[in-house]
Order: structure tokens, then C-alpha cells, then sequence
């Protein structure tokens, strides 16, 4: 018996059938599969229609170049006669500098530009690993060229200030080297360090740097606080806050899981006091309250008390993210570090640590976009945020009565932000996906 | 030994303390600027422009004092206050005075350590209604819908005030300024009623704000003044001849244009006495003696102030009103200098 046709070659395959593939199926499965979700989706799509007939028209029918809210008022009068009224962009013409830049003078401009540039270069080596580990000494370089930039004056207290750590630094080593072999030889180098660097900064650093700015007195104009304002007064707390209170986290969940008895109550009362307070509050006990008990005529730079507490605020909640991810690591992987005979240190560096910040990165970000938007919140004590600034612009009779228009441009400038924090975050997630979960 | 530190401590602590006190005058000097205490942004009053320079009826204020100090207006940190912490940072020391459109009252002069030294607007309670209405007076609104921002005094004033008339009205109440206009504007309160000079910036906003009037009547006393820290009486003399100055200049008809000419001609006695030619009174308040002069020339006087950043040829458009001259019909009037 033998077959009488053999097939030689593979059919071509058929198509899926049209009703399962491309946006047809998609729009079966996914709007109509059912009545009442057909019915939905009408619903929905009438209404999203109905928005964007409303708004668009509004946003792009828009007037940008006038003067003033009654000059936008009358273009629009010639232009419809029926008396229709769209966005006056002009105000965001006029002022958007004012939003983005604060108080600085136009020709000072580049300053805020350049330090946000420093800022984004100086996060790609922290954000993307496989980049020149060289990039890294941009990121430290920025912690002092920033305020430089913001702030302006000479160049050398920011230079003393940064010498401070290479004096802790150089301690250090020094003493790490002369203790070497003995049993308490980590705890005299970083207490030495942090002797040293403190002498430094606060004994030493202020003379010697008033002596030589008036030596050679090389610098950028100076800038008040008072005077930073918009974006840049909220990129400014924002990032100070996010680059700070990392450290700050992490020293404190690792702190709050220590076996040390001080310096776990110390982290758990830390953690708790701040966490139980809103941080409205701590901004109006800084700047509000602290003027009372200082000596009268102690002038509080307010934007540096509500850096300094919203860096320990986000510190607080982070520290707390971090636990958590710190409680997620299996019970194995710390025996697993001992075994390995590694010490407390090498332990957290290379085991523990990297899982656990991998598990609370969302923790962590989310946090980061929250502290951004709480930025807006000085507005209590300090009128200068950008909520503040579009009450500024209010205030000034050619814009009085506008409000869909600045606060939407503002709302937009947030979202751009927090909308490039939050993919970094899902991206970050993705390479880091290991199978553990 | 121990003892006679002790109370060398001591003595210098109360000098300091004294010194502190009584020196803003000479700390103002050596810093070379005034802390200004001012509005974060308030129509008229005190905002921004789009090229950063603080502008409005208080910063003008700040301005006189300056020239009056410095022969310099631009000699002025201006320390924009929110209402949260103005009295702090006065009594702190960061601010030397408030021009921040603060009601003088009993308690904020008494029980906050403030010193209120004039004022320099009369505002009071005012109410807004479309002119289609065809009211011409607050006794006529007898069962009206009020627009009326909760947990301010407005509130109460304007409670106080319907039933000192024995009327009736429904309160609408809303959060703010912006929600109040935006209901007021669609018609779902006949009434809108905040401080007079807040009512006529949002009157300003409307596309058309003939559509609207503002009633005369007044439902409280709004007395808006310059505010300094209790215990420095040289510096509280300053503040308070300095705006005397610039009213007493407008009832001698002494303008930013005329004071040089004013001056130097010497014919008027009691001109003579503001400009400095004679008489010597800046020199006893711790000025020049032609402080006045140079306010005048570089700031204008009062009226000069008011027309050009809040008066009737303005958008805010606010008639002088009470804060006309007690010569005109107001009550503004300045203590004789001499």
C-alpha cells in the first residue's frame, strides 16, 4: 500500500479572519463587545466629542499677540461680530518667561537654562547605567556649579563648600589608614571625617572665602532669594528635595531596620515625627514661627528653610518606601550575604539594596512627583511659586480677570514634568524586571 | 568677679535690647536700602509688571519713604508678605514697614505689638450690581441673592449690615474672589459685595463694566495704613511725616512738577515749611530738611500717587471718594507741619 499524493510543499497560510485581527476586531473586543458596553462607549464617545468641540476651538481660535486682556477682548469683537470669545494667549506670551524664569532680568536667562541643562546631563549617569561612569563627576560637579547659578556672588563659597567634602574626604582616608587593624577603626575615620569637614564648613570656609572673593572677586551677579520665582523656584526645591532626600532614605530605612538601639529609635521618631505632621504645617513652623525664637532682625532665607524641610519631609516618606522594599527581600538573601561572609556594609551594597530599591522604585518615584507638585505649597509663607506668580500677573490691570488661560498654561508645565518622571519610572521598571515577581 | 560679668551681661543686654528697638531708622541707613513690606499681588495696590518692577499705590508709598530717606526710590528691598505672615516678619525685623493694605484695627494695634501710623486708603465694604438691576442704593436690595466669600469679615459686615437696615437677603456663599465673579458674572447672585477697591478691579475685568455699578453706599470701615513695630517712636514719626508730607503737598497744590519751582522762589510760609527752605523739620525727624522736596519731585503727591495708579483715569478707576481731601469732600487731612 502505498499514498498516492504527497503534499511536496506548505500550504500559504489564510489570513486570520477579518473579524479577529486589525481595528475592526480590536473595536469588537474592545467597545462593543456587549450591549451595555456599546451603550457605554457611545456615551463616552459623545462626550469626549462634545469636550473637544468645546475646548479646541477655544484653545486654537486664541489670540496671541495683544496687549492686554481688553485688547484680546476687542480683536475678538472684530473678529465676531456675534460676540464669541476664545483663549487670550497673549497673556502667556507676555509673561511666560515670568512662569519659567522668575524675577531674573532677560539677560541673566541663561543661568536657570544652563543649570537645568547640568541637572538633566547629571541624571544620566544615575538614570541609565550603561553611560561613561566619567558622567558621574558632572553629577557631583553640579551639586555646587547649580547653586552657583541660581544663587550667583563669587564663585568661592560654593567652591569652600564643596572643598568641605574633599577635607572629610582626605580625613578619611587618613585615619582609615592610620586605625587600619583596629576593631573600631570605620567608626574613628567617618567620625573623624565628619569632624573635619564640619570645622571646615563652619569654622573655616566663611573666612577664607570672603578673603579671597575680595582678592579676586570672580563671579556671576548675585540673586536673592526673594527673587527666584515660577518654575525656577519650583525646579529649584524640587530637585534639591529629590537629589537630598535619597541618601537621606535610605540611611534612614536601613537605620529604622538596624539592631542598634539609638539609632533605630532615633530613624523610627525621625520617620514618624515628620510623617505625622502635614507639611504645610513644618513650611509655616520654619519660616512663620522660627522668625519668633531667632534674635530679631535674623532674616530666615525662606527658600532655604523650605528646601531644607521638604528634603527631610520627602526623606521621611521615601524612607518608608524603602523599608517596605527592604521587608520584601526574602529572608535567603540576607542569609545568603552572610554566608558569603560579607560584612554589614558589602552586604547592603551588593545584595540587599539593589533588590529592594528595584521593588520600591514606583514607591520612590510617585514620591518624587508628589514633591514636585507640593512645591506649589509655599505659596503660604513665600508668594513667589508659580500659583503665586499667576496671582502676580492677576494683579497687574492689563491681566486682571484672566484665569483659564495662565492656569492651564501652568498646569500643562506641571504635567509635562511629572509625565516625564512617571514614563522614567515605568522605563526603569522594564529593564529591571528580573523574573523575581 | 563672677557677679560683675554677670551684670555687665546684663547692661549690655537691655542696651542691645533698647538699641534694637529704637535704631531702624539708623539700621535702615547702614543697609542702604528699606525692607518694604508689601501685597504678594493685589490690584492697584501692589503687582509686578512684565518686567519684574514692583508697581501700585503701596509701592509708591515705599518709594516716598526711600527718596524721603535716601534721596533714591529705587533704594527699596521690597518683602512681598503673604496676610499669613506679615505681622511676624514686621515684628521679626524682616520687613521695616507694612504698606500692605492692612485694616487698622484695635486688636492688630494693640495685641499684635503694631503701630499704625495714618492711612493711607479708606477703603469699606462695597456692593456690586449689574446696572440692568436699576439699583441705586444698598437699602433697595431687600430680598436679594449676594455673592459673599465665606469666613471673612465681609461676611459679617454684610450680615450686620442687612439687619441694621432690617432687611432680608439669601447668601450664596463661594470660596474666592475668581469663583465669586465668574457666578456673579452668569447671574446667579444679584449682588457682589467685597472691599470697595477689590470690587472696582473686578468691575475693571468685565468685557463691558458700564454693565455694572457700584452702589455708594459703604457696610464697614476699611482703613488701610502703613504698620511699624511697637517701641521705635523716631522710626514710627518718620513713616508718618512722610505721608503727611505727601498729603499736606496736595492740599498746597506742591506737584511733582511745580515743588522745585515751589521751593526756590520761597514766597508761601507754610510751602516753605514742607520743602525745607525754612523752619528746619526734617532735620528734627532725622532726615534732610528737603526730604519733602525730593519726594514730591521724584514720587508726586498724594493725589499725584492716587491718579496714577489707582484713580479714574486708570482701569481700576476708583474715585477718591472718602480719600479725597477733608478740603473736597473727604476726609484725608494731614496735621500742620510746623
Amino acid at each position: 500500500m502505498s499514498l498516492s499524493f504527497v503534499r511536496t510543499e506548505m500550504e500559504e497560510p489564510q489570513p486570520a479572519p477579518s473579524s479577529t485581527v486589525g481595528i475592526v476586531a480590536w473595536a469588537r473586543t474592545n467597545l462593543f463587545s456587549s450591549i451595555p458596553n456599546t451603550i457605554l462607549t457611545i456615551i463616552a464617545l459623545y462626550l469626549l466629542v462634545r469636550l473637544a468641540v468645546g475646548i479646541f476651538p477655544w484653545i486654537f481660535l486664541g489670540v496671541w499677540d495683544a496687549g492686554s486682556l481688553s485688547e484680546c477682548r476687542e480683536i475678538f469683537a472684530e473678529l465676531y461680530p456675534d460676540g464669541r470669545e476664545y483663549a487670550c494667549w497673549a497673556v502667556i506670551a507676555d509673561r511666560w518667561d515670568q512662569i519659567i524664569f522668575g524675577y531674573y532680568s532677560a539677560d541673566q536667562y541663561w543661568r536657570p537654562i544652563l543649570g537645568w541643562i547640568l541637572i538633566g546631563v547629571s541624571a544620566v549617569p544615575v538614570l541609565y547605567p550603561n553611560t561613561p561612569r566619567s558622567l558621574l563627576y558632572v553629577t557631583v560637579a553640579t551639586a555646587f556649579v547649580y547653586p552657583f547659578l541660581v544663587w550667583g556672588g563669587t564663585i568661592w563659597p560654593y567652591l569652600m563648600a564643596a572643598v568641605g567634602f574633599g577635607v572629610g574626604y582626605g580625613v578619611y582616608r587618613i585615619l582609615a589608614a592610620v586605625t587600619a587593624g583596629n576593631a573600631f577603626s570605620s567608626v574613628i575615620a567617618v567620625s573623624g571625617s565628619v569632624i573635619a569637614a564640619a570645622v571646615w564648613w563652619i569654622g573655616l570656609s566663611g573666612p577664607i572665602s570672603g578673603a579671597l572673593a575680595e582678592a579676586m572677586p570672580w563671579g556671576i551677579e548675585a540673586f536673592r532669594s526673594r527673587d527666584l520665582a515660577g518654575f525656577a523656584l519650583a525646579i529649584t526645591i524640587g530637585v534639591v528635595a529629590i537629589a537630598a532626600s535619597l541618601p537621606l532614605a535610605i540611611a534612614l530605612a536601613l537605620g529604622r531596620q538596624s539592631n542598634m538601639l539609638i539609632v533605630n529609635k532615633l530613624s523610627t521618631g525621625f520617620i514618624e515625627m515628620i510623617r505625622g505632621v502635614p507639611l504645610i504645617t513644618l513650611i509655616f513652623v520654619a519660616v512663620v514661627l522660627l522668625q519668633y525664637f531667632l534674635p530679631s532682625g535674623t532674616d530666615v532665607d525662606p527658600i532655604l528653610a523650605i528646601m531644607i524641610l521638604v528634603t527631610l519631609f520627602t526623606a521621611a516618606y521615601i524612607a518608608e518606601v524603602i523599608r517596605a522594599g527592604l521587608a520584601a527581600v526574602p529572608k535567603g538573601q540576607y542569609e545568603a550575604a552572610d554566608s558569603l561572609g560579607l560584612n554589614y556594609g558589602l552586604a547592603q551594597r551588593l545584595i540587599i539594596l539593589p533588590q529592594a530599591l528595584k521593588i520600591a522604585i514606583p514607591g520612590i518615584v510617585s514620591n518624587f512627583i508628589s514633591v514636585f507638585k507640593d512645591t506649589v505649597l509655599v505659596s503660604i509663607v513665600f508668594p513667589n511659586d508659580p500659583l503665586g506668580i499667576a496671582d502676580t500677573i492677576r494683579a497687574d490691570s492689563n491681566w486682571n480677570g484672566i484665569v483659564w488661560e495662565l492656569y492651564g498654561f501652568i498646569a500643562l508645565v506641571f504635567f509635562l514634568f511629572c509625565f516625564a518622571m512617571s514614563r522614567y519610572s515605568l522605563s526603569l521598571e522594564k529593564r529591571l524586571q528580573t523574573g523575581h515577581r | 568677679m563672677k557677679r560683675s560679668i554677670f551684670a555687665c551681661a546684663a547692661v549690655a543686654l537691655t542696651m542691645t535690647g533698647g538699641a534694637l528697638a529704637a535704631q531702624t531708622l539708623d539700621a535702615v541707613k547702614e543697609r542702604g536700602e528699606l525692607n518694604c513690606g508689601i501685597t504678594e499681588g493685589t490690584l492697584g495696590f501692589s503687582a509686578r509688571d512684565a518686567n519684574g518692577v514692583h508697581q501700585g499705590f503701596d509701592v509708591e508709598f515705599c518709594r516716598a519713604l526711600a527718596v524721603a530717606i535716601f534721596n533714591d526710590a529705587d533704594a527699596v528691598n521690597y518683602v512681598e508678605l503673604s496676610s499669613a505672615n506679615r505681622f511676624t516678619a514686621l515684628t521679626a525685623g524682616n520687613a521695616d514697614v507694612l504698606y500692605r493694605t492692612t485694616t487698622w484695627t484695635l486688636t492688630r494695634d494693640v495685641d499684635l505689638k503694631t503701630n499704625f501710623v495714618g492711612v493711607n486708603y479708606y477703603d469699606g465694604q462695597a456692593f456690586m450690581v449689574p446696572a440692568e438691576l436699576g439699583v441705586s442704593s444698598a437699602l433697595e436690595l431687600d430680598g436679594a441673592t449676594v455673592c459673599i466669600e465665606v469666613g471673612t469679615t465681609t461676611e459679617l459686615n454684610l450680615a450686620d449690615y442687612f439687619r441694621a437696615n432690617g432687611m432680608e437677603y439669601q447668601p450664596l456663599p463661594v470660596g474666592g474672589t475668581t469663583e465669586a465673579k465668574a457666578l456673579f458674572e452668569e447671574g446667579a447672585c444679584d449682588v457682589y459685595t467685597t472691599d470697595g477697591s477689590a470690587l472696582a478691579g473686578v468691575k475693571a475685568s468685565f468685557p463691558d463694566p458700564s454693565a455694572y455699578v457700584i452702589l455708594p453706599e459703604v457696610a464697614s470701615k476699611e482703613p488701610l495704613g502703613p504698620a511699624v513695630r511697637h517701641g521705635d517712636e523716631q522710626w514710627a514719626d518718620v513713616v508718618r511725616w512722610v505721608q503727611n508730607a505727601l498729603i499736606e503737598a496736595e492740599e498746597y497744590d506742591i506737584t511733582s512738577e511745580n515743588a522745585a519751582q515751589l521751593a526756590e522762589s520761597g514766597s508761601i510760609p507754610a510751602v516753605n515749611r514742607i520743602l525745607g527752605v525754612e523752619g528746619g523739620l526734617g532735620e528734627m525727624l532725622g532726615l534732610e530738611n528737603d526730604f519733602a522736596l525730593n519726594m514730591i519731585t521724584k514720587v508726586g503727591n498724594y493725589g499725584e500717587i492716587f491718579a496714577r495708579t489707582i484713580g479714574e483715569s486708570t482701569p481700576i478707576g476708583l474715585p477718591r471718594g472718602l480719600n479725597a481731601l477733608y478740603t473736597e469732600g473727604g476726609i484725608q487731612y494731614a496735621p500742620p507741619f510746623r
